[in-house]
């Protein structure tokens, strides 16, 4: 009670908390009247933004009317809700800009809510839209009616709901700002119906916005910075991991810089993969619940490591505790301060935006009058090639009557590796033999949902890329699974002509739940095969597409060829593969990382 | 370990709401949480009083700090401070309990704001554990009704929490 009378205390005070923002107008627009609808596509455009996928509702026709008077937006209509989040999630991760969706209220959001959670835990700049009953209805249980605000709080950067339409420019304004600086995350804007209707005069958006309560740093500390370098210079074992900072940061280059200064190994998380190009040798592979053994023991034995634009999050360094035992100094880059120290301490905070912080370090490597140790190095070298010697991701080929998934991943990058190709995916097994097997050279090409896991975002991801990057091909490697949550957007991709490859890894299981009860639970499979699947061929084929069934392993090459020969159509690809096979390296619940399974005969 | 936090806000709807998630959503307790607008209209003040390790602590700040809305966080048991806190207790005062709890309140610096034939109001303002204390003195029968603001918290000399 005392906690809902403040709240209508804020209420009543917002009218003058409007001049706490400065928003410089744009070049002296003349004010003209336009309604609240008006205004938003105003502010859309403004913003530079070619493609809004959505879903219409009741709350939100006159956003539709006013997008229907326009040209120069394209609206995807897609056939649910969490399809257009998970869609503009696929472009804003491809292409680094703010992805915009668009739905209803009641349903149309609560259905937008996975997608958004996806977008909030790998911290993707976007802009979600959605219609809200009139403002007199809000709080009558009105048709349609949820508490949007509410109930995307706690997996959205930043929120707001518009009451007053003469707020919306500005209101865009600062979504787009929050969503794409510091480090960025998904901002979700609340229109109820009569702020879209209103007409309200607009006076120009906004150049540019500041904030007293939002100001995120973007260069490092200095004195911080020479701090890390020192340390970095005297390291014996050094080692340097990086996550899905380093990508969102645009920083490939800059690391790159940096890993071939200074000779370091160099891992990637999950979201990492393709900052530094996985072809080169001082790229040990992926680290973390599925990573190699040499960027595992690499890890747990390093001296010096600097962390850049990543968490050590629980799939990362397994048990803390295993990790903790070995001693080590952190260096830790991270923009949000609260990333940092919160699941391993740190030696060497430095708050900063990627990409600065690595100029200036590079900066000041070259200046340097201390060079690495290469005496210390060539020894760690050599010992993490011992490691490497294992090579543990070597697997059982099998025989021609039964496909590997592990085959089917390095099939199609020995035939794509020189192409431009974007490589999405859902999440389970296939997913993780996609980040072991396809090796990623290049940055934001590695397109999947890493914090949430959230299976059927492949399909959705791989439209919203092909959209954006029409002259790329783009694969989407699922599961029978996961491809299933969204595959309504196969109908999508009919309607948008956006042809895309579909490699699913057929093993009539729900393979990474399979897989656990089979370590975990002593092979009891608790509702983790899938009797009565469609038949995917004629379900392609249902809605337009091209469809495939690969039964044989000599037929995979040959397939997928096929399948890139058909430039302009998409086609589903249904791999049978070997039912049994599981994901190694595995580092079970609880353990530390180098406590690794490496093959089924450590079961 | 027992943390006041100081937290300047604007002043618009949902901000209290987000503080508040966010406590639930990372499992952090609050134990008091009081606020209300400052002398600029536009800005909330809040203070929280909670409990937890260092490290709990520090990632209680740094998030209260990346919340959108809030404009600067302080944790004023790291320095110098002082905090208090309204409590009014109505009592039971019949017979000879009348004469007594009007001591008590005397010895607590409390003023007695509201008489019936059968009871007082009593306002006692202080740091909580003086509060605490005035609670345990008198005979927890007579205690009919309690009820405490929380913690409000305010750095010593010249420690000011301000944009």
């Amino acid at each position: 009670m005392e906690i809902s009378k403040a709240e209508a205390v804020s209420v009543s005070n917002s009218a003058a908390s409007r001049s706490t923002t400065k928003s410089k107008p744009a070049a002296s627009a003349p004010d003209t009247e336009l309604r609240g609808a008006e205004v938003l596509i105003k502010a859309l455009q403004a913003e530079n933004v070619k493609f809004v996928w959505g879903y219409p509702g009741g709350a939100v026709l006159h956003i539709y009317d006013a997008l229907f008077k326009q040209e120069s937006i394209q609206h995807i209509l897609v056939r649910h809700e969490q399809a257009a989040v998970h869609a503009a999630d696929g472009y804003a991760r491809a292409t680094g800009d703010v992805g915009v969706a668009l739905v209803t209220s009641g349903p149309g959001a609560t259905n937008a809510v996975t997608g958004i959670a996806t977008a909030y835990m790998d911290s993707i700049p976007m802009v979600i839209i959605s219609g809200q009953v009139p403002t007199p209805a809000i709080g009558m249980d009105a048709f349609q009616e949820c508490d949007t605000v509410g109930i995307t709080r706690p997996v959205v950067k930043h929120n707001f709901l518009i009451k007053d339409a003469r707020d919306l420019a500005e209101t865009m304004k600062k979504a787009f700002h929050i969503a794409r600086s510091g480090r960025p995350g998904p901002v979700v804007v609340d229109i109820p119906k009569d702020v879209s209707f209103k007409k309200v005069l607009f006076h120009g958006y906004p150049a540019s916005i500041e904030m007293r309560s939002y100001n995120p740093v973007r260069k490092g500390h200095g004195g911080q910075i020479r701090k890390a370098l020192q340390l970095l210079l005297t390291a014996k074992r050094p080692y340097i991991y990086t996550g899905g900072g380093v990508l969102l940061s645009n920083a490939s280059n800059e690391l790159r810089q940096l890993v071939d200064l200074l000779g370091y190994p160099v891992t990637h998380t999950l979201m990492g993969l393709g900052a530094y190009p996985a072809s080169d040798r001082k790229f040990l592979g992926m680290l973390g619940m599925h990573g190699t053994l040499e960027a595992n023991n690499t890890m747990q034995n390093c001296d010096v490591l600097l962390a850049v634009g990543a968490r050590f999050d629980d799939r990362v360094i397994g048990n803390p505790k295993h990790f903790a035992q070995n001693e080590r100094k952190i260096i830790h880059i991270d923009i949000d301060p609260s990333s940092i120290s919160k699941r391993v301490r740190v030696d060497i905070p430095i708050v900063g935006d990627v990409k600065d912080v690595l100029t200036e370090l590079i900066a000041m490597i070259k200046e340097s009058a201390v060079k690495p140790d290469a005496g210390a190095l060539a020894a760690w070298w050599d010992t993490i090639e011992g490691w490497r010697k294992r090579d543990c991701l070597k697997y059982d080929h099998g025989t021609n009557d039964v496909i590997k998934p592990q085959a089917v991943v390095e099939t199609l990058w020995n035939m794509t590796k020189s192409d431009d190709v974007y490589i999405t995916s859902d999440v389970g097994q296939h997913q993780m033999w996609a980040a072991q097997y396809y090796r990623f050279d290049e940055p934001r090409r590695w397109i999947n949902s890493g914090g949430l896991g959230t299976m059927g975002v492949g399909i959705p991801y791989a439209m919203g890329i092909k959209l954006a990057k029409p002259e790329s091909e783009v694969f989407c490697i699922t599961g029978e699974g996961s491809v299933q949550m969204c595959i309504q957007e196969l109908s999508t991709c009919l309607q948008y002509n956006t042809p895309i490859k579909i490699v699913s890894l057929n093993n009539r299981y729900l393979g990474m739940v399979r897989q656990w009860q089979e370590v975990e639970y002593e092979g009891r499979y608790s509702s983790s095969y899938m009797d009565a699947l469609p038949n995917f061929v004629k379900l392609a084929e249902a809605y337009g597409h091209v469809g495939m069934l690969i039964e044989r392993a000599q037929d995979v090459e040959p397939a997928l060829r096929e399948a890139r020969k058909l430039k302009d159509r998409t086609v589903f690809m249904d791999f049978r593969t070997d039912p049994t096979e599981n994901v190694f390296p595995m580092v079970r619940a609880g353990s530390g990382i180098t406590e690794m399974l490496l093959s089924s005969e450590d079961l | 370990m027992k943390h006041i936090i100081a937290v300047l806000l604007e002043n618009e709807a949902g901000a209290l709401s987000r503080v508040v998630g966010l406590f639930s959503a990372r499992g952090y307790n609050i134990e008091s949480l009081t606020v209300a607008p400052t002398e600029d209209p536009s800005l909330s003040r809040m203070t929280i009083q909670t409990a937890g390790s260092d490290e709990v602590i520090e990632q209680i700040t740094k998030h209260l700090n990346r919340l959108i809305e809030v404009v600067k966080v302080v944790d004023l048991t790291e320095g110098a401070y002082t905090e208090r806190e309204l409590m009014m207790v109505k009592v039971r005062a019949v017979g000879k309990e009348r004469e007594e709890m009007k001591r008590m309140s005397d010895i607590f610096r409390g003023r007695i704001i509201d008489v019936t034939e059968k009871s007082y109001t009593i306002e006692l303002t202080g740091d909580q554990s003086k509060n605490d204390a005035f609670l345990s003195a008198i005979e927890s029968g007579a205690i009919l009704e309690t009820v405490r603001t929380g913690a409000s918290g305010i750095g010593r000399g010249e420690r000011i929490l301000r944009v």
